[in-house]
């Protein structure tokens, strides 16, 4: 019987990437804290999680190589704006710093999780291998 | 990896926000540094931030921020009356900066705050890093 990694490691693998791609858009919102007219964005998780585990893609299937890809400009799948809870701060800009940091630990602690979830998992086919 | 693009992020919002430590400095330095006209005072200068797309044409890609200018305050010089020093002009008028000491420190913890806790996403990532590169050991 063979060793299946991609049914070993599970949704995991496809939740530390997400992770680590909110890691990067929550890190972005707190650099432009300060930017004019920025508006924070965020990934929506259990979007973006359910297509990356049924291996689908956001937008239009290209049926002809001439045909115009719509998904471009959504790299991200589940990107979107961040509804801020102070409609106006003055000079258009939508990002709370408070929010952003409480958000950025939370998916920290959430990447710690899915890493510990993987490592045992990789521990697991490790032991099977050796015959330990 | 995305994990290691935070770190340009990070770095890109520390260097601007050092550079709005810089002018805030600066303009605390010369709040008091009068001349006998109106036309060679000292300008307050405040940074314009704006965000960096990597890719043009591809809006969605995050990428930092950047300073895109600096821009010199255009509020009017106050005029003091002060007939004993050397530089006042033949009224007895020297001319300071229009700057306000409260705002500009206001500005500058806002500053310090914001570049404080882009240290802290930096500090954070390179420990998801550290755990990540320990990885199925």
């Amino acid at each position: 019987m063979a060793i299946s990694f991609d049914k070993a490691f599970g949704v995991h693998e496809a939740a530390l990437n997400l992770k680590a791609e909110r890691a990067e858009v929550i890190a972005n919102n707190l650099a432009n804290a300060d930017t004019p007219k920025f508006k924070a964005r965020d990934i929506d998780f259990q979007k973006a999680l359910q297509m990356a585990s049924s291996k689908r893609q956001s937008g239009l299937t290209r049926t002809n190589s001439r045909h115009i890809d719509s998904r471009l400009g959504t790299e991200i799948p589940g990107l979107s704006y961040r509804i801020p809870l102070q409609p106006d701060t003055g000079d258009g800009n939508t990002v709370e710093a408070q929010i952003e940091q409480t958000k950025f630990a939370q998916n920290a602690m959430q990447y710690q999780t899915s890493f510990t979830f993987l490592n045992g998992r990789i521990k697991g086919l490790l032991s099977a291998i050796r015959g330990e | 990896m995305s994990l290691y693009n935070i770190f340009n992020i990070s770095g890109s919002a520390m260097s601007a926000q050092s550079i709005r430590l810089n002018t805030t400095a600066s303009n605390i330095a010369n709040a008091d540094a009068v001349t006998s006209s109106s036309g060679q005072v000292y300008k307050a200068r405040h940074p314009v931030f704006s965000t960096i797309f990597q890719n043009v044409s591809n809006q969605n890609q995050v990428g930092g921020v950047r300073v895109a200018g600096i821009v010199e305050s255009q509020a009017e010089a106050v005029a003091r009356y002060q007939p004993d020093n050397p530089l006042a002009d033949d009224k007895g008028y020297v001319y300071a900066p229009n700057i306000s000491l409260v705002e500009e420190m206001a500005n500058m913890i806002s500053a310090s705050r914001s570049y404080q806790s882009n240290v802290q996403v930096a500090n954070m990532t390179k420990s998801l890093l550290t755990r990540t590169l320990s990885l199925g050991q």
